[in-house]
């Protein structure tokens, strides 16, 4: 297992609905979050990589200001973007920065203030996130590309929107412990079941909620790590794939060949398989996408993945937990900020300070990140 | 130019495949193929990643395709909203895949997953031209 490159720091803003400052403040809260919990200061960092969608950024070219407020001048900057998969693109990119040698210690901070624009241009914008030749001039909507994976997992395998219903109500039970989730209330099974459709058969409750929020993922070479850190986690595998922007070009709709190539791509790096994850965050921005990452990682057989969460086995306690910190359903989905709030949430699992929604004794865990439908698909495995 | 005219709202107007249009005028939908690796695309491209070749021919559809997944939408982005409930589809043409709407004249305990469905084009109010699946 290569240890190579360690996560020293974490931080997140709370994901809210609309939030009441500018990106770059909202960036801040993340920050000062990640460099106290590193213990170090600006002069410490080697270069930032910053994290967002611009569809979303009124600011052009938003790297250059944010590093300047978060006082990472004249340290290199640029922006990385792969819509809702981002940040940990970002993560992929310092891993290299690092092992290159370029630099010894990178900030990754992913944000999204995604009500700077209405929800409808909003919408219309992650539509143009598919090819704007082919299918968006059909009327497409993210939702809509998840429907089409459900009904398409409906038809192969059985499985039903009760199993897709089970995994919300899984992500609202812990999203009431999370106090930085934007939705923390719990909902129950009927609730979910009875919401009005969005696209059939996702209703309200299937569909995560655009947020604005903030990450920060502090990264270190291993001299360096060890120098500084107490408690360092080791990026011990990382695996990056990408698959067509038009389903035309697609094998399956009932899983995510991206995802899947990632995870090999991941395990193999790592020298582990999927039954020696302790705790999970995979991309359920839809609970159709929670279901499909079951299988596309391996923790489930393919079309079998409704039965992890029917036994119950995908909560703490269960064979593999998954989503304990409520999930992109629970917590919200800014864009470019959803990625390093998983990676978070695994690190503190992994030093044992997740509080309420510690998963006893994780030592690796996993980010399964995707951005697009099943476009970009990142997958990085932590360890202690 | 000529492009602009595909579909509820084109998005793009300049491509080297407009001719998809002129077909689409004609009541065809065509897709191209590589003159020289043979290789089909749908969605039409000018360019195969495949040999690096330029040369493309316009083929038809043959046939009936096979309904993949679909779904119907409730919400719609800017511009469509006029539209919804509308249904969106993916269907397979003997392995050539095809993304669209299907009829709204089609009710909802018609439309199955692996029903067999044939490609209708039609034109839009305001001169807009696309296609739509029908049941076959
Ligand atoms: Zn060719």
């Amino acid at each position: 297992m290569p240890k190579d490159v360690a996560i020293i720091g974490v931080g997140q803003s709370a994901f809210v609905r609309s939030y009441g400052g500018s990106i770059r403040e909202l960036a801040f809260e993340a920050f000062r979050e990640a460099m106290k919990d590193a213990g170090i200061s600006a002069v410490d960092v080697g270069a930032s990589i910053i994290c967002s969608a611009p569809e979303y950024d009124k600011q052009r070219s938003p790297a250059g200001l944010i590093a300047e407020y978060l006082g990472l001048n004249p340290q290199p900057t640029f922006m990385v973007e792969s819509v809702c998969s981002s940040s940990t693109t970002g993560i992929r990119l310092g891993y290299s920065l690092i092992k290159s040698g370029l630099h010894d210690l990178v900030v990754v901070l992913g944000f999204q203030k995604m009500s700077e624009i209405s929800s409808a241009d909003s919408q219309e914008r992650m539509g143009r996130g598919a090819d704007i030749m082919w299918e968006a001039p059909f009327g497409t909507m993210m939702p809509a590309y998840y429907a089409m994976h459900a009904q398409a997992h409906f038809a192969r395998y059985g499985s039903t929107e009760k199993d897709l219903a089970l995994i919300r109500v899984k992500s609202s039970k812990y999203g009431v412990l999370n106090d930085k989730a934007v939705y923390r209330k719990e909902v129950d099974l009927e609730q979910v079941l009875s919401a009005s459709a969005v696209a059939v058969p996702l209703k309200r409750f299937d569909c995560c909620a655009n947020a604005d929020g903030a990450s920060c993922i502090i990264m270190a070479g291993a001299g360096k790590a060890k120098e500084i850190s107490k408690k360092p986690v080791w990026i011990l595998g990382l695996g990056s794939a990408t698959a067509s922007m038009t389903l035309t070009g697609r094998g399956s709709l009932t899983g995510l060949n991206c995802a899947r190539l990632a995870a090999q791509q991941a395990y193999e790096m790592a020298g582990l398989k999927p039954g020696d994850i302790d705790v999970a965050e995979v991309h359920d921005c839809f609970t159709i996408a929670e279901l499909m990452a079951y299988e596309d990682l391996g923790f489930a057989e393919p079309g079998r993945g409704m039965d992890l969460i029917r036994e119950g086995q995908t909560y703490i306690g269960g064979k593999i937990p998954v989503n304990v910190d409520g999930g992109l359903l629970s917590k919200g989905h800014p864009i470019g900020a959803t990625g390093g709030s998983q990676v978070r949430t695994v690190v503190l699992q992994l030093r044992g300070e997740a509080g309420a929604i510690q998963v006893p004794g994780a030592e690796i865990g996993l980010v399964h990140n995707i951005g697009g439908v099943g476009v970009y698909g990142n997958v990085i495995i932590l360890g202690r | 130019m000529g492009f602009e005219k595909f579909g509820r709202i084109s998005f793009t107007s300049q491509t080297k495949v407009s001719e998809f249009v002129d077909y689409l005028e004609q009541g065809e939908l065509r897709a191209t193929r590589c003159r020289c690796c043979e290789k089909v695309f749908f969605p039409p491209r000018a360019d195969c990643a495949s040999c690096l070749g330029g040369d493309m021919e316009w083929v038809g559809f043959n046939g009936c395709g096979t309904l993949v997944s679909f779904t119907v939408v409730n919400y719609a982005p800017t511009g469509f909203e006029g539209d919804v409930p509308y249904t969106l589809a993916l269907a397979d043409f003997n392995g050539i895949k095809v993304f669209g709407r299907l009829s709204s004249k089609l009710s909802m305990n018609e439309i199955k997953v692996g029903m067999k469905v044939k490609i209708d084009v039609i034109t839009l109010p305001g001169g807009q031209i696309t296609y739509q699946f029908n049941a076959a």
